[in-house]
């Protein structure tokens, strides 16, 4: 046999030639059966019955909040979303909670304040603010705000670091210091629990709204919670904050709450 | 060259050593298990895709589901042949599939495969 380097080098060029040959049809294989697959790609889309809005926001009507109005909006929620009910207050998860008009309004306390509202419980959830602080400071973005205005938690991303609940002005926000799973006293199969090391907060109801449904606590509130569009000027939340005196909580801020009180 | 007998002694011990695991565990490889289906995934014939695509592909789809859920509010999802399902793991697989240990855990434990969406998400044992 000829061992020159002119023929090897002859036999290598062909050899590769040849496997280029292969892989170039072998390669198109492949890019035939995704063309045809693109055709019939699964898709997502929403359920017709959603509601839809370009930003939720609510009303709360303070002259109509009772204790028992309260406590029963608050169960509502939190057995919606298998809030747990923990007994250490350091541990506490909230999503919908009561507090003194003292504390809710820390700036419009007055000294001396309606009679009416000392002592009156004030219901308080997250603010679903137009300019949420504590999605700025999220660093991986489990917390979001969608189209509508809604600030989400999405769980799987949270690294439990807690920036939201230091950017946050309202205290809206509560950490899972421990697995909330045995507290839990009737878990609603149709929701998720959380998982220790994860913030979590009221999301007003996202996946209620997708099924057509108003939020939990809009549910049972008697008429004291009006929920709707805000953007929206025919929407019934409008008509209610046109005719009504409203506040919102500690807008100096600027973060643009969407929870107003009528007072 | 007057260590020829140590060194191919010591090369004959060498590989010996090295794939002792593969003569050692020859002939005693386990099945891979079968999962279970439950009367209502059997009834059903087909889960949201083909059997061969789900069987490789779940946990992709899985991970598809939770950024369009929870990020895109899209909570539908429609498959190759146009058949419309929510897309939950509580709710819609779980509600076929309820029987996770002899479903997911047989396969899961298996490869080693250790999943927390276990943590979050309820599975129907759970109801109880």
């Amino acid at each position: 046999m000829d061992d020159s380097r002119r023929s090897f080098l002859k036999f290598a060029g062909i050899s590769a030639l040849g496997l280029g040959g292969v892989s170039i049809l072998t390669g198109l294989k492949p890019g035939a059966v995704t063309a045809a697959d693109t055709a019939s790609e699964p898709l997502y889309k929403n359920t017709e019955k959603a509601l839809t809005a370009e930003r939720w926001g609510m009303v709360v009507d303070t002259r109509k909040l009772t204790r028992s109005l309260c406590d029963k909006m608050v169960a509502a929620c939190h057995k919606t979303h298998n809030v747990p009910d923990l007994d250490n207050d350091r541990h506490t998860i909230k999503w919908l909670w009561t507090d003194g008009f003292e504390h809710i309004f820390p700036m419009k306390h007055d000294q001396y304040l309606a009679e009416r509202l000392h002592g009156l419980p004030i219901l308080s959830l997250c603010n679903q603010c137009n300019n949420p602080p504590c999605v700025q400071a999220c660093p991986t973005q489990a917390t979001f705000q969608r189209e509508d205005g809604i600030v989400m938690m999405d769980f799987h991303r949270c690294i439990g670091c807690r920036f939201c609940m230091a950017a946050c002005p309202y205290g809206s926000r509560s950490f899972n210091f421990r697995d909330p799973r045995p507290a839990i006293k009737e878990e609603n199969p149709d929701f998720p629990t959380r998982m220790k090391g994860v913030v979590e907060k009221c999301n007003f109801c996202a996946e209620r709204l997708a099924e057509g449904k108003m939020p939990a606590c809009v549910e049972v509130s008697e008429g004291a919670l009006v929920f709707g569009d805000l953007e929206d000027p025919n929407s019934e939340i409008r008509k209610v904050l046109r005719e009504n005196y409203a506040i919102r909580r500690k807008q100096s801020l600027g973060t643009n709450p969407s929870v107003y009180y009528i007072i | 060259m007057n260590d020829k007998g140590k060194i191919i002694v010591g090369l004959i011990i060498f590989v010996a050593v090295f794939t002792f695991p593969f003569w050692y565990n020859h002939g005693s490889a386990t099945q891979p298990p079968e999962p279970k289906l439950t009367d209502k995934a059997k009834k059903a014939e087909k889960c949201v895709e083909d059997t061969t695509y789900m069987r490789t592909e779940h946990m992709q789809i899985l991970d598809e589901w939770r950024d369009t859920v929870t990020r895109e509010d899209k909570r539908v999802y429609v498959n190759k042949s146009g058949k419309e399902y929510m897309a939950s793991l509580s709710n819609t697989c779980m509600d076929c599939h309820s029987n996770k240990e002899d479903f997911c855990d047989k396969c899961h434990t298996y490869t080693s495969v250790d999943p927390y969406c276990w943590d979050c998400h309820t599975y129907p044992e759970e109801k109880k």
